[in-house]
């Protein structure tokens, strides 16, 4: 049977349905998660999709990390659940302390759309397990807010640890170290600001995104096996 | 009724000051038998205006074509609906959101994209893309850059935000635009067939519910008057005041819930508030029900105290909808919007149409505060026949043609000034929402599969392009708008699409000036004779009239908004670039038909290079040969649409498509000549393939440079095969040249006409928009 | 009794700014070459009902660290008055 995938939704997330069609094409069943349920019984994989939760009011993932839903996304992933943070999904994480660090604004002050290169950096995530590091991917990014920050000690953590698993080969946002993705020290919880969904087919562009959207139904279907 | 009518001495003026004339007074008597009070005449204030009544457009738009096998919805709802085939129809609507865009740019375009994509949703079609076209003065002043930059800048916050992928458009820059900039919005949406609804009251007893926002006094009389008057040189700040504010997160939940209730079939009819607020939606859709409503100004929540019934009618508060629901259904209509966090309210119930003559019936906490005919507001404003004359010197601008304008030094520093690249703009655009872009913003067209949440499984695609050319049109507007078309199909064909449908928005200026009224009615009659030609219903439009700065009228400027389809899209269509090896062949006729004597074969009247690197604005139009146009468009779309629906090859699309990349067909690249003429094409296609291109035997400047309509440029690694398929299907082929090195080359029949380097080329295109924009 | 609370968030020192920087960057040419240290923030205001002006400052300072500043990118301040009386200026 097919690792099972939640997808988080938020009033005004966007990229749900395209995540939930991504992790179908990789053979996992996929569905939605509406923000107030409480209960997450039956998943073996969470999903933090794209979009501008509460409209990114106050600040992106502000207001989200309160919703009811976070509480048992934190129990999830301190039980050792894969959770996924795709660009607001990461702000998401990072605002309910799952992950350390913040998104600000990006450094053009401008929105930017574009496909973007980045390199696998360290293996040790659900997102990148069996990913030769050093490879490089072609992924859209596609955010205002997007230039990771950290202080200069949590930046050292997640140097030293392999916990920076994806950095832009151009750095288009300002992020402090090029970092596009992190994950947290037990390599269960990642959050990007790249959208690997919408590179899930050559047709409309890009298909490098399936190794991570693979590794990432991996690792749910090692947790459906235990 | 309980209120007295104030009498006409009381307020001598009131109705002029709310835009109506003596005249239309004289007629709102006679409808009523009885003078209106003040909330009755600010409802005919805003349902009469131009901008809600199309009162001096009207009488000339029936004359466009507006049937065809496909079409499910035409001109007079929401938007325009197509059969696309799978279960699956297409709606279409484009709008212009010119004047407040003049006054708040960011404000102004965001609450434009807002607004196009509400009615979209009203007819129960999830909105899937947006485009649009924007016309502004040369950004090398102040102002301009604030304009490019705030329109820019809203249409990426909302839209984003909103989460509706903005796929493609249209930037021009003219002078005609300084004080008046043009922001036209096009929405494309797609819905399950049997999810059609439309904007329309029915079932007496029935409840009028408003969803979204609370209503302030925000855009009162803003849309409806501003857009129906020019602007005096200090319109600005007078004006301000009525600036709508728009909020995507507001409008994201009313999607969702709007969907979710017509999925569920608990709404009887829907409409959108848009131009003159509850006023309209009331009316219309009452009207088109040929019912009744009583509505109760107190039930509309509000945003601030103190608003009397006529501002809570007229208010253009945004993100707010008109849903008519039965009772029976209310208690689940609730539940649905208490889920998304939208406010629902009844405000209203649906009565009688006794007789066909359904009222609208306003109440203030019960009290009747104004009574009128539905239909008198949302049908029956006048219709005016302005007068209108072509312009005294036609004749004398048709000759000061710029065809034998002197030769340039250097053709190629000339084709450099010409080339814009507007990735500045879209970079800033979401343009991959629901994973649809095959083709995004850059293309001669966006082309996007047919899909999105909740739609029957489907191989087809959707392609869709904004066309528009004030250049041609202000010299000649009835052939111009044709040439519009003409090469709004153009685009189509280069991503394998024939085309099924027509939007317009038709911007033009001062309709009190006959020489507007005659370029209007001329665009009219040249877009219904080409949309005849091509078998292309009409099925949706807007006008927008006083595009004026001080007596100033922008040039003529219909946007087309052209939807095509493609059977099967499996794979990626030939870029518009150049590869190494491929031979560049030009498909359609090198020399204008005719061309002997006095006719010259490569006329230059209307093209970029005439008018911006000449200032020569004026001349006798290229003339369209509309059955080789159609010929050469069918046998573009026909070879692109082998490559992009080949079986062999590759993975279907919708399965893991790692294998899936441009097709096999006969073509490596294709692109329509159009805007700048040959040399943009060649350069665009060098820039984009990061090849070179050597071509021979060009006759001279006036062959670069002309925008001699129906040709594309193609490249191919089987030239004879392709010049036989051309040759079979009647379309004139020849090469001109080889792609490969790294430079650009020209070659004339005695000297080099352009010799650049790809990084000359791509300097001057890559840094072209964004270095003017971020001058300070 | 009710207090008005204003709450100021602006990103910490060292946190790149590039709004605050743009700004800055601009000033020279308008003829504001004596300005320097631009930082952009935005600040909050509402209303609290308290028993005194320290309980109105609390809530206010908690309201601020939960939501409306981020610590780990932001700093904020409050100020508390008492508020104007009902239908005072807004």
């Amino acid at each position: 049977m097919s690792a099972r995938i939640g997808v988080v939704v938020f009033p005004g997330t966007n990229c749900e349905h395209d995540t939930v069609l991504a992790f179908e094409r990789v053979g996992a069943a996929a569905s939605l998660v509406w923000h107030t349920d409480e209960r997450l019984d039956g998943f073996d994989a969470l999903v933090l999709p794209g979009g501008f939760a509460h409209g990114d009011y106050l600040r992106p993932g502000a207001i989200a990390r309160f919703s009811p839903v976070m509480g048992a996304v934190a129990r999830f992933a301190a039980g050792g659940g894969p959770v996924l943070g795709i660009c607001n999904g990461f702000q998401v994480l990072t605002e309910a302390g799952l992950l350390p660090g913040a998104l600000v604004k990006n450094r053009g002050l401008r929105f930017v759309c574009a496909p973007a290169r980045v390199r696998v950096d360290s293996d040790r995530s659900v997102l990148t397990a069996r990913i030769e590091p050093g490879t490089e991917l072609q992924i859209p990014v596609n955010h205002y807010s997007g230039s990771y920050v950290c202080d200069a000690r949590t930046l050292a953590e997640l140097r030293d640890a392999g916990r920076v698993v994806l950095r832009y080969v151009e750095n288009p946002n300002g992020s402090v170290d090029d970092i596009a993705g992190i994950t947290s020290p037990e390599g269960n919880v990642v959050g990007l600001m790249p959208h690997p969904e919408r590179a899930s087919d050559a047709l409309v562009g890009s298909a490098d995104g399936l190794p991570l959207l693979r590794a990432m139904v991996a690792a749910a279907a090692a947790v459906r096996a235990a | 009724m309980s209120t007295v009518p104030p009498s006409p001495e009381e307020r001598p003026a009131l109705h002029r000051a709310l835009g109506l004339t003596d005249d239309e007074l004289a007629r709102i008597v006679e409808v009523l038998g009885r003078q209106p009070n003040e909330l009755e005449l600010a409802l005919y204030g805003v349902m009469w205006s131009e901008h809600c009544s199309y009162k001096s457009s009207r009488r000339h738009l029936r004359r466009l074509p507006t049937a065809g096998d496909r079409v499910l919805v035409g001109p007079g709802e929401n938007a325009g609906v197509i059969d696309a085939g799978d279960g699956i129809a297409v709606a279409i609507r484009i709008e212009s959101h010119n004047h407040p865009s003049a006054i708040e740019p960011h404000q102004g375009a965001a609450t434009g994209v807002g607004g196009i994509l509400r009615d979209v949703f009203t007819m129960g079609a999830r909105p899937l893309a947006v485009m649009d076209a924007l016309f502004f003065g040369p950004p090398d002043d102040a102002r301009q850059r604030w304009l490019v930059e705030g329109v820019v800048s809203g249409i990426s916050s909302y839209g984003n935000s909103v989460g509706v992928p903005t796929v493609g458009g249209e930037l021009t820059f003219d002078p005609c635009y300084a004080g008046n900039p043009l922001v036209n919005v096009l929405c494309l949406g797609a819905l399950p067939v049997e999810r059609l609804v439309l904007g329309r009251a029915s079932g007496r007893g029935n409840l009028a519910v408003l969803l979204g926002s609370a209503t302030g006094r925000d855009g009162i009389g803003g849309v409806s008057v501003l857009a129906s008057a020019g602007f005096s040189g200090d319109a600005g700040d007078a004006k301000r005041p009525s600036v709508q504010v728009g909020d995507p997160f507001e409008e994201k939940r009313l999607i969702e819930a709007c969907l979710a209730l017509l999925d569920a079939g608990l709404v009887v009819g829907i409409q959108d508030l848009g131009g003159a607020g509850l006023a309209c939606a009331t009316s219309e859709t009452a009207a088109r029900g040929g019912v009744g409503m009583d509505v109760d100004v107190s039930s509309v929540p509000r945003r601030e105290p103190g608003m009397v019934p006529w501002e809570v009618m007229t208010s253009e508060s945004q993100e707010r909808m008109l849903a008519i629901v039965t009772p029976e259904a209310w208690p689940a209509v609730e539940a649905v919007c208490r889920r998304w966090e939208v406010r629902a309210s009844v405000v209203g119930t649906v009565s009688d149409g006794g007789e066909g003559e359904g009222r609208l019936r306003v109440r203030d906490a019960g009290a009747v505060v104004g009574e009128v005919p539905a239909a008198s507001l949302a049908l029956d404003a006048p219709v005016y026949d302005r007068p209108m004359r072509a312009p005294a010197d036609l004749e004398s601008l048709r000759a000061d043609d710029p065809t034998t304008t002197e030769a340039p030094g250097d053709c190629g520093s000339e084709l450099c000034s010409l080339l814009l690249d507007p990735s500045w703009v879209y970079r800033q655009y979401d343009h991959q929402l629901f994973l649809n872009t095959v083709v995004g913003p850059g293309g001669d067209a966006a082309l996007l599969r047919l899909a999105g949440p909740g739609l029957p499984p489907s191989e087809r695609g959707v392609a869709v392009t904004t066309d528009s050319a004030p250049r041609w049109c202000a010299v000649d507007p009835r052939l111009g708008v044709a040439l519009v078309l003409a090469e709004a199909i153009s685009n189509l064909a280069c991503v394998g699409a024939s085309p099924a449908a027509v939007v317009n928005c038709l911007n033009f200026g001062n309709p009190e000036h006959p020489e507007v009224m005659w370029q209007l009615s001329e665009t009219v009659d040249g877009l219904a004779d080409a949309c005849r030609a091509f078998d292309l219903p009409v099925i949706g439009g807007n006008v927008s009239l006083y595009n004026e700065t001080t007596g100033a009228d922008i040039s003529p400027t219909p946007v087309l908004g052209v939807l095509g389809l493609v059977e099967r899209l499996r794979h990626r269509p030939p870029p518009p670039a150049t590869s190494a090896g491929s031979t560049v062949v030009l498909l359609g006729a090198r020399r204008a038909a005719g061309a002997l004597g006095s006719v010259p074969g490569h006329p230059l009247a209307g093209s970029r290079w005439a008018v911006e690197c000449r200032g020569r604005r004026h001349g006798t139009l290229p003339s369209l040969d509309l059955e080789a146009h159609a010929r050469l468009t069918r046998l573009v779309a026909s070879l692109v649409a082998e490559a992009v629906g080949e079986t062999v090859g590759g993975t279907v699309a919708g399965a893991v498509g790692e294998a899936v990349g441009g097709g096999h067909g006969l073509l490596d690249g294709v692109h329509d000549v159009s805007g700048g003429g040959l040399a943009v094409a060649l350069a665009e296609m060098a820039v984009a393939g990061g090849v070179g291109v050597e071509v021979r035997g060009i006759e001279g400047h006036a062959e670069l440079f002309t925008e001699l309509p129906s040709r594309v440029l193609v490249t191919t690694g089987r030239p004879g095969e392709l010049l036989a398929r051309a040759h079979a299907a009647g379309v004139p082929a020849e090469v001109l040249g080889t792609a490969g090195g790294d430079r650009l080359v020209v070659s004339g029949p005695a000297s080099t006409l352009v010799d650049l380097s790809m990084a000359e080329l791509s300097e001057a295109m890559a840094g072209s928009l964004a270095k003017r924009l971020e001058a300070a | 009794m009710r207090y008005a609370a204003r709450v100021e968030v602006r990103l910490r020192p060292g946190i790149a700014d590039p709004e605050g920087a743009t700004i800055e960057r601009a000033l020279p040419a308008l003829g504001f070459d004596d300005v320097r240290e631009v930082r952009a923030g935005r600040s909050f205001r509402f209303e609290v009902d308290a028993e005194d002006e320290d309980g109105a400052r609390r809530r206010a300072e908690e309201l601020a660290h939960r939501l409306l500043a981020n610590p780990v990118i932001e700093d904020s301040d409050v100020e508390v008055r008492e508020a104007a009386p009902a239908g005072g200026s807004r």
